[in-house]
């Protein structure tokens, strides 16, 4: 005979169409005590086992069994349904226009002289040169004496010098820490030197402060040659391009062969962007190194007009003029 | 040096347009500034002569004029016409020679001569004075009338050919060492260097002498004055006027033309670069005596002023009677008005000298004058030059303003005028300084093109030259010299470029160093902008915020408002404040980093130069923004930033902050930042009164670090983290306000032992529930041990002897 599962069958659908119906999470653990719980429809059958004979008990048993686990397996997936749903519905409502800024500080920028001046100390840096710093009130020994050149030197007077008193000046230029290097130091040296310099100069293309980046390498078999090598090199990757480059003689009292370097700008002007040369045999005598032993090449750089030309700024005077509107330009 | 370019092809004319040339020369070192027309563009302006000459009928200041073209023809003239032309210059007269500007000419400025009626009287042109047709300088004067042709010049012809105004004037920066360059001779040897072509000389002629008078000369210092040439020439006319010719050469080189005499002497020193002077021969009293100015000599120099000679300076003076001669004028820079040439003078004493450089170097400069004569002196001048300077003028002057010439009396003293040096040149070191092998050949090309005399001796790198060189390249002394004379022609653009080779050694990087650029990179970080200011600023701004300081004050400044070296960063920072609030921008935060200078009789040179890190703030805390609240920015913003540099350092603690008092600052607001001890700086709300002074629209915040002493970093020491938990404890206390924070911390942090890990002060509240007078202060302790679970009987001891503590030092109560 077979077994009469027209019962079961039944508590089955009702589960089937209440699990169905259970609309969020609680509602369908009602659904749950309803039919598998200690009251459930289904303990109720399984307590009717008692009832049944000896043979169709296990076989009744299992069929209740099967039943409950397809239930429990209904009630898993709408469960799993539902909080889905009860999340996807949760997130909605959270949801926040992400295009509003965000808090917090913003961040300030380096002025364009230091940015250019750090470009320089790695370019030089990484070939090791080491970086040195000088005084700005400088005694005429260094600014000139000892830079060969003398007092009341025709060279001087190009300088615009602001004299404290005849023995006391603002340095004309970076060149002083060469000598201030080399009193201290021997070769092989290799330094460069950024720093303020000051001429009593003040028009559309003077401030009467400026930068300079002074370079100098000393040691035997330093040649010409590798300064024009070294200063291509660098001008070609300061400017990370191939910039038309001449070097034009020129005459500064502390080195010699002297000249000065123009770049071609882009306008189809030459422009002058720094002045080298081969350390004068005074100035290496002056410090105790033998010219006939050492050679050595040394170059300053202006760092407002490399500045200008890398970042496009057409007025001097805005360096100085810290106007935020121009600065915040550079982060 | 300006000079025509046209002079110059009369030396010589290489095969080249003006631009090339200009770029030629720039590339030998004689760096060319501009390149300008003489005259403006301009057609159809030919030489006319006014044949009739009479008043106009209904105009006083205006004259009807005919003119004759000789044979020119044009669409507008028929050959042999005669033009009418209405002029309105008292110059223009019967007989003159003029520049006819016919109907249909273009003038500069493109301006059409058309034909047209003045006061009823029909005129086919203009008459042109110099500026119409761009003759004339910035230097010149008003214009005197019409131009004056010479009596010679061609009818009919073109005035830009007659003028030769197709040329320009080449203006050369000429580097100190090249003095040799300071005038037309040199520079057409120099550019006969460059193309290798022989340079044409002007014929320079004796004069023969026609009269006996002479002045006797004495040189005093023959260091100084090696070689004087003077001669007497008597009855110039003094009405003569300068030719046209010469007036056009003076001006293309830049120089205006004053009288005949001058002119002349101006002449001669752009063509040969050899400065002249002319006296007159009436004010000299006795002999000419070259000597060193006397104590409290004065002299009244050409431009009026007088000077009290100072020591040293070299004078040309007369003679005199029985010694009590005067100065005449100061040698090789600058005449004496007295004893100058006039309108009235009819006999001159010409002078033609050679000065030491050494004699004339800063001289001017000490009297604050600047000639051509002392620029070419100080720069040097050819010491052979002086007889064919003196022949020079005579002829030019006899020609034009007549007159009988004497003999050339020379004063000279051999041991001291210059002689040609001999400098050697050995290949090793021409090869090693410019680490490019220049062949023999070419070398000896170079060296000979140059002028100089060569004597090759020995064989690969035992070559040697020996080098005379001549008297006017006084520059080349030494070795390095002639290297770079052969470098120069070479061409530098020839030698290639080489990459340096160089020993690798490691430099040394301080690992407890921190550098500028991180403390920098912070700021930036926390929104600065970095500045750049002057370091010469306002003494007024500056004494207002360092009063009663001492200060470096430059004694010849750009300005006033920038005339004393700063003593901090402070004046700069908030003057570019001020100059930021001033343009709309209202949340400002700046930082600089640079030197101060404080006067310091024990540093080097008197001055304490330190560098420094400053920083200036005001405004809102953060940008308006839709999400944070709008607050004014105050003291505990910027301390939080320098609180932020500290601690790059690691070593924070080390760092203390305690109530000061600074003159531009807060008084209740201020913080100095000591390290054992030492000052390192400062932080503070800027002093209301300041802030109103320099006009600062509201609260500004202030710091400064001195930058050594924040610029050591430990080196961290890493110790064992503990396994076992650790347990918080917040204590909330009841202080009197006048306590401070840090006294208080500073105890739990003595009393607390070993267990205390962590100390924070969480809030502090005033109001309701407290006293007036009192303050209640939040704080967290975090204890643990490092070797066992804490109990909470030992957390409650280290509660108690806090408490306790803190009840017996500072009466402080727990908040209930």
């Amino acid at each position: 005979m077979s077994l009469d599962t027209t019962t079961i069958d039944s508590i089955v659908a009702q589960a089937e169409t209440a699990i169905a119906q259970a609309s969020d999470p609680t509602a369908l653990d009602q659904v749950r005590v309803n039919f598998l719980g200690k009251k459930g429809l289904f303990t109720e059958q399984m307590k009717g086992l008692g009832k049944l004979s000896k043979e169709e008990k296990p076989k009744m048993g299992q069929v209740i069994n099967i039943a409950k686990q397809a239930v429990q397996k209904l009630l898993n997936e709408r469960g799993e349904l539902l909080r889905a749903q009860e999340i996807k519905e949760k997130l909605a409502a959270e949801s926040i226009d992400v295009t509003l800024s965000g808090r917090g500080t913003k961040i300030g920028g380096l002025h364009p002289v230091t940015r250019t001046i750090a470009r320089i100390e790695s370019f030089f840096g990484d070939l090791g040169f080491e970086v040195k710093d000088g005084p700005e009130v400088e005694d005429d020994y260094h600014n000139f004496d000892a830079l060969n050149i003398p007092e009341h030197h025709p060279a001087r007077q190009d300088h615009d010098t602001f004299y404290f008193n005849p023995k006391l000046v603002l340095r004309t230029q970076t060149s002083g820490v060469q000598i201030r290097t080399m009193e201290v130091e021997k070769p092989p040296l290799r330094i460069i030197s950024p720093g303020k310099v000051y001429r009593n100069d003040y028009d559309q293309t003077h401030t009467p402060m400026f930068h300079q980046v002074e370079g100098l390498m000393v040691d035997k078999d330093v040649s010409f040659t590798h300064l024009k090598g070294i200063l291509h090199d660098f001008l070609h990757h300061f400017f990370e391009e191939e910039v038309e480059i001449r070097f034009r003689p020129s005459y500064f009292p502390f080195t010699e062969p002297s000249a000065e370097v123009d770049i071609m700008g882009k306008n189809g002007k030459w422009l002058e962007v720094l002045g080298c040369g081969m350390v004068h045999p005074n100035v290496l005598r002056s410090v105790g190194i033998d010219p006939e032993v050492y050679t050595g090449f040394a170059f300053g750089m202006g760092v407002e007009r490399l500045t200008m030309l890398r970042y496009g700024v057409n007025d001097l005077r805005a360096f100085f003029e810290n106007d935020l509107r121009f600065l915040k330009q550079f982060k | 040096m300006k000079f025509s370019e046209s002079w110059l092809r009369e030396w010589v004319n290489p095969a080249l347009s003006s631009n090339e040339l200009a770029h030629q020369i720039t590339m030998a070192g004689l760096e060319v500034d501009g390149v300008d027309p003489v005259a403006g563009e301009f057609t159809g302006v030919v030489i006319g002569e006014v044949v009739e000459c009479g008043p106009h009928p209904d105009a006083d200041k205006l004259q009807v004029t005919k003119i004759s073209l000789g044979d020119y023809s044009s669409a507008t003239v028929e050959k042999g016409e005669l033009v009418e032309i209405v002029c309105g210059a008292k110059n223009c007269r019967l007989g003159l020679k003029v520049a006819v500007a016919t109907v249909g000419a273009v003038l500069p400025g493109d301006f059409k001569i058309k034909k047209a009626k003045l006061r009823g009287v029909p005129s086919f042109g203009m008459l042109c004075s110099k500026s119409e047709i761009g003759l004339t300088s910035d230097s010149d004067g008003p214009s005197t009338g019409i131009m004056e042709l010479a009596a010679d010049a061609p009818l009919g012809q073109c005035v830009r050919e007659y003028l030769d105004l197709n040329d320009v004037t080449i203006d050369v920066d000429l580097t100190a060492n090249r003095g040799d360059c300071l005038g037309l001779k040199g520079l057409a040897r120099e550019v006969g260097v460059l193309n290798a072509l022989a340079v044409t000389e002007p014929t320079i002629t004796s004069v023969v002498p026609t009269i006996d008078d002479v002045v006797a000369i004495t040189i005093d210092s023959p260091e100084a004055c090696p070689r004087y040439l003077g001669r007497v020439i008597k009855g110039i006319n003094p009405k003569a006027t300068t030719p046209l010719w010469m007036v056009e050469k003076l001006r293309r080189c830049g120089t205006r033309s004053i009288d005949p005499v001058v002119d002349v002497t101006n002449y001669v020193l752009l063509e040969l670069g050899h400065p002249m002077h002319a006296f007159d021969l009436a004010k000299i009293d006795g002999g000419i005596n070259v000597r060193l100015a006397n104590k409290d000599e004065k002299l009244t120099l050409l431009d009026e002023n007088e000077v009290t000679l100072k020591e040293g300076t070299l004078v040309i003076a007369d003679t005199g009677v029985e010694g009590a001669g005067k100065a005449l004028a100061m040698a090789g820079i600058f005449g004496g008005l007295e004893s100058g040439v006039t309108n009235a003078t009819t006999d001159i004493f010409l002078e033609s000298a050679f000065f030491a450089p050494l004699a004339i170097l800063g001289k001017a400069r000490q009297y604050g004058l600047h000639t051509d004569a002392s620029h070419r002196y100080e720069r040097g001048i050819d010491p052979t030059l002086q007889h064919d300077a003196i022949e020079r003028a005579t002829e030019l002057l006899l020609s034009i303003v007549g007159g009988e010439a004497g003999p050339v009396v020379e004063a000279k003293s051999d041991s001291t005028i210059p002689q040609t040096k001999d400098v050697t040149l050995r290949r090793t070191m021409l090869d090693s300084r410019i680490g490019h092998h220049i062949d023999d050949t070419k070398v000896n090309e170079i060296l000979t093109r140059l002028g100089f005399t060569v004597n090759a001796t020995g064989e690969g790198v035992a070559k040697v030259w020996q080098v005379i060189v001549p008297a006017y390249r006084f520059d080349i002394k030494i070795e390095v010299d002639l290297i770079e004379e052969v470098a120069r022609i070479f061409g530098y653009n020839n030698i290639p470029n080489v990459a340096p080779k160089a020993t690798l050694k490691m430099r040394e990087q301080k690992e407890a160093q921190l550098c500028v650029s991180s403390l920098k990179q912070a700021l930036v970080n926390r929104d600065y902008q970095e500045a750049i200011t002057y370091s010469f600023v306002d003494p007024k701004i500056q004494a207002l915020l360092h009063p009663q300081q001492a200060v470096m004050t430059l004694p010849h400044p750009i300005s006033s408002e920038m005339s004393v070296m700063r003593l901090s960063l402070w004046t700069g920072l908030l003057q570019s404040m001020v100059y930021n609030q001033n343009r709309q921008q209202n949340r400002i935060r700046l930082f600089e980093t640079g030197l101060r200078f404080v006067p310091d009789e024990n540093s080097e040179n008197g001055v304490r130069q330190q560098n420094m890190l400053a920083g200036v703030i005001s405004g809102q805390r953060v940008d308006e923004h839709w999400s944070m609240e709008k607050a004014a920015t105050d003291f505990y913003d910027i301390k939080g930033d320098v609180e932020a540099l500290l601690a790059l350092t690691c070593d924070a603690q080390a760092y203390e902050f305690s109530a000061a008092e600074i003159a531009a600052l807060h008084p209740g607001q201020t913080a100095q930042i000591t390290k054992n001890g030492v000052y390192v700086g400062c932080v503070g709300t800027l002093h209301p009164e300041l802030e109103r002074k320099l006009g600062l629209n509201g609260r500004t915040l202030i710091f400064e670090l001195l930058l050594s002493e924040v610029l050591g970093q430990k080196i961290p020491e890493a110790s064992d983290i503990s396994r076992f938990p650790a347990n918080r404890r917040d204590l909330a206390i009841v202080v009197k306000e006048q306590v401070s924070a840090k006294e208080v911390l500073q105890l739990i942090e003595k009393v607390g032992g070993n267990y205390l890990i962590d100390l924070n002060l969480f809030d502090v509240y005033q109001g309701q529930g407290i006293e007036d007078g009192f303050k209640s202060l939040a704080i967290a302790l975090v204890l643990q041990d490092s070797s066992k679970t804490l109990e909470e009987k030992d957390i409650t001891d280290v509660i108690d002897r806090v408490v306790g503590t803190l009840k017996t030092e500072f009466n402080a109560s727990l908040r209930d």
